[in-house]
């Protein structure tokens, strides 16, 4: 195992030096950080960023002509040009800064959904989304008096494409559906449901929240209408996310907010609307984070999405196999198309309980419903204890997890 | 960890709860849900001349809310409305602050650890709100701990 993990040419005893809050002990023992579904930890290189922002660069962008303020700008817009190579997209001004993956979804259900959506209409979703792709669809569609209907998935936490086929019709307008399930790590064919969405003459919306900091994401070959990720989730910081749209359908959407830089004229007869893709940026954006976010764009790339990926490939092997063999224990999600997550369950002992005994070792999980409650309800349990791996994880801290859930069943046997 | 948290008798209410079942003439009834875990509970409480007769629950959750719903109910029996709104704000005030334990929760002083969690707050008072919607409340309403 060990070998293998080497021979994929990934270092990950260097690539932990990168990271300073994984060298801290927890209740006296090592941190294993297994939460990075949650959100992901940051790297120096973008700490550093936001830091030489604050210290030197910190100014108001598309504002002011000072030397400051052009700085901070073009940091910030860099960051832009950045995303659009991080996604494939065709132009920059595509890619729409928002704070994470949720704004981005409720922008389109807002602002696209609003102008398009009629009563009688329908909204496709999966039963495997999260929270936020589930409610801004909803609000839509209640608003509307249109319907949402939902792909089911079997047992291994799969979509089941022939319902979606059937589900597919001349009323759909929108198939919103996430790239890699938060709460299972399935990863969804997202390139044939999205084909499959534009021949029913329907639009598609990727929620690629756990698909970015995992994947090669290319938004041109899934011919993806919309992408939404967030940020924290790819080693970036908090209160920032990207939004990719088309262009031709972003220039027909109305603003989704008012106010200051998404303008061309006021007055108080008419306001004339910016550009794309600065329409859809009213305010002060978080632009500490959208720099930070550049940074983090340049460290994901610099170790490269496909050794990421592989690497990751291996502990999830790894994981999967000694959590199997942990008696009581049962895997919910046994996708073959899998991301690094292993959520689970194991008789007569609570999720909250387990995080709780893990805790005291040192070892941070997720225990609860994830934000994706329909989920829970499928597999028929109230929660679940999930560890997700990202590359800075090691087969020695799936090894602290097992030996931690011993500890967890000694306690509660 | 063995520990401050799960204490023998918690464990020993988490796997053998005591009083937990429905009770067909119970006078005052309730309901908990934890949205955040989904823990929920039913509370059934019988009241004669305003001292808790008898009290029931069923439900589901986590080892602390089942121990504490468990020891709970066998802390009132007995106990007149007034006591056992007093106990829950004596238990409350146990979880949430650095008060000295006293000795009048009893048994319940085993859940003074979870001072330590405050993510489990609510598990340990997840019966306790509801037996408070339960004796000031007539009707069945369901109450959060969020």
């Amino acid at each position: 195992m060990i070998a293998s993990v080497i021979s994929a040419g990934f270092d990950v005893d260097k690539v932990r030096e990168d990271f300073p809050v994984l060298k801290q002990r927890i209740h006296g023992k090592p941190l294993v950080y297994l939460d990075s579904a949650a959100t992901a930890q940051k790297p120096l290189a973008v700490i550093d960023a936001i830091r030489k922002f604050y210290e030197v660069d910190c100014a108001n962008i598309h504002r002011g002509v000072h030397e400051l303020s052009q700085r901070s700008t073009a940091a910030y817009e860099e960051t832009r040009t950045k995303a659009k190579r991080f996604l494939n997209a065709r132009a920059k001004n595509e890619v729409i800064f928002v704070r994470g993956t949720t704004e981005g979804i409720n922008l389109v259900a807002s602002s696209w959904g609003r102008k398009n959506v009629r009563e009688g209409d329908e909204i496709v979703i999966s039963a495997l989304e999260h929270h936020s792709n589930i409610v801004p669809w909803q609000l839509l569609c209640e608003e509307k008096g249109a319907k949402l209907r939902v792909i089911p998935m079997d047992d291994r936490g799969e979509l089941l494409l022939e319902e979606y086929e059937k589900l597919l019709g001349p009323r759909t307008r929108m198939v919103a559906v996430g790239h890699i399930s938060n709460a299972l790590g399935t990863v969804n064919p997202v390139r044939q449901i999205v084909e499959m969405a534009h021949r029913a003459g329907a639009l598609a919306l990727i929620d690629g929240a756990q698909a970015a900091p995992h994947l090669k994401i290319d938004v041109q070959a899934l011919d993806a209408d919309f992408y939404a990720f967030s940020g924290h989730k790819v080693f970036g910081p908090t209160g920032i996310g990207i939004l990719y749209g088309k262009a031709r359908l972003l220039n027909a959407m109305p603003p989704y907010q008012g106010g200051g830089d998404m303008i061309k004229t006021v007055t108080f007869e008419k306001t004339v609307y910016a550009d794309l893709p600065y329409k859809f940026e009213a305010g002060t954006p978080s632009i500490a984070g959208g720099i930070g976010l550049g940074a983090a764009f340049d460290y994901v790339t610099r170790i490269g999405l496909d050794k990421i990926a592989a690497y990751e490939h291996e502990l999830l092997v790894y994981g999967t196999e000694a959590l199997s063999r942990i008696p009581g224990l049962r895997l919910i999600g046994t996708a073959r198309e899998k991301a690094a997550v292993l959520s689970f369950v194991i008789d007569g002992i609570h999720p909250h309980d387990i995080g709780t005994v893990l805790d005291r070792q040192g070892i941070a999980v997720r225990t609860g419903h994830h934000c994706a409650q329909p989920v829970m309800d499928r597999f028929g349990v109230p929660a679940t204890t999930r560890a997700s791996l990202a590359f800075y994880n090691t087969v020695a801290e799936i090894d602290a997890l097992t030996a931690g859930l011993g500890k967890v069943k000694e306690i509660f046997s | 960890m063995n520990d401050d948290l799960y204490q023998d008798i918690i464990i020993d209410h988490s796997k053998r709860p005591r009083n937990c079942h429905a009770m067909a003439d119970a006078n005052r009834k309730a309901e908990g849900y934890n949205p955040l875990c989904g823990d929920e509970l039913k509370l059934y409480v019988k009241i004669e001349n305003d001292i808790v007769k008898d009290v029931s629950w069923v439900g589901s959750g986590c080892a602390i809310s089942t121990a504490s719903a468990s020891l709970m109910t066998e802390s009132l029996k007995g106990k007149s409305r007034e006591e056992a709104l007093k106990l829950l704000e004596k238990f409350h005030e146990l979880l949430t602050t650095d008060t000295p334990v006293t000795q009048e929760l009893g048994k319940l002083v085993v859940f003074c650890g979870v001072r330590d969690y405050p993510a489990r707050v609510k598990c340990a008072t997840l019966a306790w709100h509801t037996l408070k919607s339960a004796l000031t409340n007539s009707g069945e309403p369901v109450v959060s701990t969020e």
